[in-house]
């Protein structure tokens, strides 16, 4: 260790109380997370399924102890996640060399600044909440991404949550299994909607579904009734809509119904939002409307899920929000991964955390891909009912080859 | 014969989009032909008529409308929105157009896009308002659900494939008298002659002992009233609006205008009417990101072999 580094460790240990413990013995967890504003209900209970994980090893691992730091990423002048403060606490983590691992984000754009930082630096990223396809998936995002976040031209990052582009292949799978022989597909020709539309697509012809026609809108227009004639003039049994709220999607719903096509219409989550039912009109929406969702509403938990939702609830004494079981799984995968690794730094900590396969999670039994993302897909079905979103079934588990899912 | 369902329900709705690009189309080509002076405001008072006339609706309490009550419920939504729309738009034209009068056209125009941001965020204010109407106003820029208050029962039968509904009646029940009463206002009477006269040379109408102000201010109002009117029938027969649907509505209007020759209300309607069949036909029989291009593609074409639009250079009187 050189004089420079010891003096910065010293610094840092004497800022925090807790690794003032003997330095050797330290390894060090830290989390970046918007902790100011309005996301703070959400990161509260990430950091609540962290710490009871690290509760749940007795804070120690091979006679290490285990320290962990809630940072906060979020500004009260913005109050929230702000690119100069992501900045900083991505620095301050590389030059702490007791630090070993770095959950977060929770924003995938503060993703975008941390993540080339550590890449550098070999430590190991592991985030609960990004969904953001381009941060892993080559062809997902822009050109230059995700190769763009890594410099060193190794892999250093990781993620619990499945990504945007998924939902697109689950809702095929929804469309197959409800016996629909004929599809029409719609996008908003933005990056979200058109992926995720391309990824329905290709699902939908794996799974044997015709695909009477693939269609990007016009956001501004007026109405949609001509296009939704087409629509029904093509004897489709369903729509799948890849698009948000903002993109019109509530119109598309609305002309859909108006124009008396009664076929199911799928949607995405960009549109799982109380404004979309607002926008499309409840009634439009009742019955054969279904949205999907990228996880499961803690209450849908069942196995190791079910015992950490009843942890979580002798723990903190309240029921856990839905991101706290991934904040949960991410600390816990790290955990697992510290305690295979042979030696504690963070290049064999890196390399056990990639090597990490048929993980027995709260959230299933899943691995981490070769672009560092987990093959978990379980997500939820919704449909609407009195103008609010209802829970309809867990989707996802593993892919179906054209039988019915569940 | 399923093709021929299919084409004929195209026209209709076509025809109807059409409708309701026209009566915002005369709006611009009015105060076109008399101030010569493109509007861009327009798009955006139109929007909030539909604003005001959803208000009106919340007024009333909205639960369910049916049979006499929606259509008096809809007489007055018309009434209000027309009345509201034209009395803005004579109030646009006192306060950021008759102090640039004598001023080079192109400050006129700046004007009125200064005139446009103003109108699209009142409109994204009064959609925050906490009314039951806008969602408690909780997301003000979020589009708005305009309730069903005309039918979307099939006049031809629910066996027919083709889609004939009340929504597409009302449009043109609205719209036609609408459009004949302002010919007749424009040709038939006083105040008519001298929209004319001053349209032709405000000089010489002044010279003539034609107040120009009033002629103009009287033409900002009618416009404005068209456009309130089409606010009504747009909401009833889309059954959403957001505080961005002017630019969208102005904007077809403003193609259809140029495309039938600015300046002219028979060329604004044509216009508008090709403008309403084309979008459809492509929407149906080619790619709807397709559309646009089409569209925009006619006009160049139009304008390369008739500069002065469809019906431009025939209505040699403006307006």
């Amino acid at each position: 260790m050189t004089l420079q580094t010891s003096m910065l460790a010293a610094v840092l240990a004497l800022a925090s109380s807790a690794s003032a413990l003997a330095q050797s013995g330290t390894l060090k967890i830290v989390s970046s997370l918007p902790r100011t504003g309005s996301a703070n209900a959400q990161t509260g209970t990430i950091v609540n399924g962290i710490k009871m994980a690290i509760a749940e090893v007795g804070g120690k691992i091979d006679g290490y102890q285990i320290v962990y730091e809630d940072w906060d990423d979020a500004s009260p002048q913005r109050g929230n996640w702000d690119p100069t403060v992501e900045a900083q606490n991505a620095n301050k983590a590389v030059t702490d060399p007791t630090i070993v691992g770095y959950i977060g984000t929770f924003n995938s754009g503060a993703a975008k600044i941390a993540m080339p930082e550590l890449n550098k630096a070999g430590l190991v990223m592991i985030s609960p909440a990004n969904t953001y396809s381009g941060l892993t998936k080559p062809g997902m995002g822009e050109a230059n991404e995700p190769t763009i976040y890594r410099p060193s031209g190794s892999i250093n990052y990781f993620r619990v949550v499945p990504t945007d582009d998924l939902q697109g292949a689950v809702a095929a799978e929804h469309v197959a299994g409800s016996g629909a022989k004929k599809v029409f597909i719609l996008h908003d020709r933005e990056l979200y909607g058109k992926g995720i539309a391309d990824v329905f697509q290709k699902r939908s012809k794996e799974l044997g579904v015709e695909v009477a026609g693939f269609e990007g809108i016009d956001t501004k227009a007026s109405n949609y009734k001509s296009l939704c004639q087409k629509v029904k003039f093509s004897k489709a049994d369903a729509v799948f809509f890849g698009g948000t709220t903002q993109s019109n999607g509530g119109q598309v719903a609305k002309d859909l119904r108006s124009v008396g096509f009664t076929g199911m219409l799928v949607v995405p989550d960009g549109c799982c939002e109380e404004a979309f039912i607002q926008a499309a009109g409840a009634s439009n929406l009742e019955g054969n409307t279904f949205v999907t969702f990228g996880g499961l509403p803690p209450a849908e938990l069942t196995g190791r899920g079910a015992e950490f939702r009843e942890g979580y609830r002798k723990m903190f004494g309240t029921d856990p929000e839905a991101y706290a079981v991934y904040g949960y799984e991410a600390a816990r995968v790290l955990l697992d991964a510290i305690k295979r690794a042979p030696t504690k730094d963070r290049a064999a900590i890196l390399k056990a955390v990639s090597a990490t396969k048929d993980f027995d999670g709260a959230l299933g039994t899943w691995s981490f891909d070769a672009n560092g993302d987990t093959t978990n897909r379980v997500m939820s079905i919704n449909s609407v009912k009195s103008g609010k979103f209802v829970f309809v079934r867990r989707a996802g588990d593993a892919p179906v080859g054209g039988a019915k899912p569940e | 014969m399923e093709w021929v369902d299919f084409f004929l329900q195209q026209l209709i709705t076509g025809l109807s989009n059409g409708m309701i690009i026209a009566l915002i189309a005369i709006g611009y080509t009015m105060v076109y032909g008399i101030i010569e002076l493109i509007n861009f405001a327009h798009g955006d008072l139109f929007m909030l008529g539909a604003f005001l006339a959803l208000t009106v609706l919340g007024a009333f309490g909205l639960g369910d409308w049916s049979g006499a009550s929606a259509w008096a419920a809809v007489v007055i939504m018309l009434i209000a929105s027309a009345g509201f729309c034209g009395a803005l738009n004579w109030g646009v034209d006192r306060l950021a157009y008759k102090p640039l009068r004598n001023a080079s056209k192109l400050s006129l125009l700046v004007s009125a896009i200064g005139a446009s941001f103003i109108l699209v965020n009142l409109g994204l204010f009064w959609g925050g308002l906490p009314m039951d109407v806008f969602a408690g106003g909780v997301a003000a820029a979020a589009p708005k659900d305009f309730p069903a208050l005309v039918p979307n029962t099939n006049l031809l039968g629910d066996d027919s494939l083709v889609q004939f509904t009340p929504k597409d009646v009302l449009v043109w029940a609205v719209t036609v008298p609408l459009m004949i009463g302002l010919t007749w206002i424009v040709t038939r009477t006083r105040l008519g002659k001298a929209m004319r006269a001053t349209a032709q040379n405000p000089v010489a109408a002044r010279l003539m002992g034609i107040d120009t102000d009033r002629v103009i201010g009287a033409t900002f109002l009618i416009g404005g009233a068209l456009g309130g009117f089409a606010s009504v029938i747009y909401s009833l027969y889309n059954n959403t609006i957001s505080f961005q649907m002017g630019y969208r509505a102005g904007m077809d209007a403003f193609t259809a205008a140029v495309l039938g020759g600015i300046g002219s209300m028979p060329g604004a309607v044509t216009g508008a009417l090709v403008i309403g069949l084309v979008r459809s036909m492509s929407d149906a029989y080619l790619e709807t990101r397709w559309t646009n291009t089409i569209v925009f593609g006619i006009l160049v074409l139009i304008l390369i072999f008739r500069p002065s639009g469809l019906l431009g250079s025939r209505a040699k009187e403006k307006v």
